[in-house]
């Protein structure tokens, strides 16, 4: 930090912009290249016929979704249940 | 063993043939047998970089189509033992480049017992640049810290995990390096250029090195010499230790810290 420097002001900090950016369009874009995305279907549907052992649920109860947090993957489970609870 | 080596990026200009140039050569300094191939057809220049370009007879595609063996169209380098050019063609056309012609020419190394095959990968994600990568062992993946570069550098890590031989049948995948070039400390630590801890929180691959931004490198390749023959230079010394680490030594990174300036720089502003 010259004296030039310091009389032109503080400049922003792009390069935390740059990651940001980059971090955003990054995630989106492993997420719609992944290989990985093809074993979604059958896993739901292998999951709706294990729970449907115990539970009688709707042929859309499962969602199964797959994201990227950081460099760790996360898949999220939801199963909505029936109100009346398990059939026994 | 030979092992096949890849250096790819996705984006042009971020320095995958002066990092080809000087893995070969720094690897060939070190007592093993390489090749380093240009797979780059219709724009060769890693013959340029290695000063070999009045040398060139045959290359890559040659071989492929059976019209030269491939102790005719290797080029044998003048300043280190053990190290050989393989260009690409400047003629043919891009197709020319099969998966079973490379296959050939790679088994046809392996045969001839070298331990190392650099494949230097042209820019983009097309038919090149997916043949030079898919019979990899390890993959140095070079990026600029800069947006487009990083972009398309995970992009590439994206297809070296999917879409190689390795990937392909279900083997150990490629090893990926992360290779970073033209680095600045001086623009980092002022917040105008991603730090290498940024770059390696995006992209989330080992390092292997980090080269600085230097003249060394322009100089080079006008010249005519792989960088890393220039022992004086940071980047010479830097590629360097990337050589040393890729043979799986510890190094500590070099040239990341911004040089203590003189009076007069600091009061003028660097």
């Amino acid at each position: 930090m010259g004296l030039l420097n310091f009389f032109r002001g503080k400049k922003e900090n792009t390069a935390k912009l740059a990651k940001e950016r980059l971090q955003i369009i990054i995630a989106h874009e492993r997420a719609q290249n992944r290989p990985s995305h093809e074993f979604l279907p059958k896993l739901e549907k292998e999951l709706l016929e294990v729970i449907r052992r115990y539970v009688q649920i709707n042929d859309d109860a499962v969602k199964v979704k797959l994201d990227r947090d950081g460099d760790v993957d996360v898949l999220e489970l939801n199963i909505v249940l029936p109100e009346q609870g398990a059939k026994e | 063993m030979s092992k096949v080596l890849v250096v790819t990026s996705g984006k042009g200009g971020v320095g995958k043939t002066t990092t080809s140039a000087s893995i070969a050569t720094g690897l060939a300094q070190r007592g093993f047998k390489v090749a380093v191939i240009d797979f780059d057809v219709g724009l060769r220049n890693l013959d340029l970089i290695m000063g070999v370009e009045r040398r060139v007879v045959y290359d890559l595609v040659n071989v492929v189509q059976g019209e030269a063996n491939l102790s005719q169209a290797l080029i044998k380098d003048k300043r280190i033992e053990n190290l050989y050019v393989l260009a690409a063609s400047q003629t043919k056309d891009k197709d020319a480049l099969t998966e079973e012609g490379v296959k050939k020419v790679l088994d046809s190394l392996k045969d001839d017992n070298f331990d190392y095959v650099v494949c230097d990968s042209p820019a983009g994600i097309e038919k090149g640049a997916q043949l030079a990568m898919y019979f990899a062992d390890e993959a140095v993946v070079v990026s600029n810290p800069e947006v487009s570069s990083v972009r398309d550098a995970d992009r590439m890590l994206g297809l070296l995990a999917s879409k190689s031989y390795r990937a392909v049948n279900n083997q150990t995948p490629i090893k990926q390096h992360l290779l970073v070039t033209r680095y600045s400390p001086q623009r980092a630590e002022h917040g105008e250029m991603m730090s290498i801890e940024d770059m390696l929180e995006i992209l989330a691959v080992p390092l292997v090195g980090v080269i600085p931004e230097s003249s060394a490198v322009l100089n080079a390749s006008n010249a005519g010499q792989p960088v890393i023959l220039d022992k004086e230079s940071d980047a010479g010394q830097a590629y360097s230790d990337t050589v040393d680490r890729l043979l799986g030594q510890d190094k500590p990174l070099r040239f990341l810290t911004v040089e203590k300036k003189g009076f007069f720089s600091r009061l003028f502003g660097g």
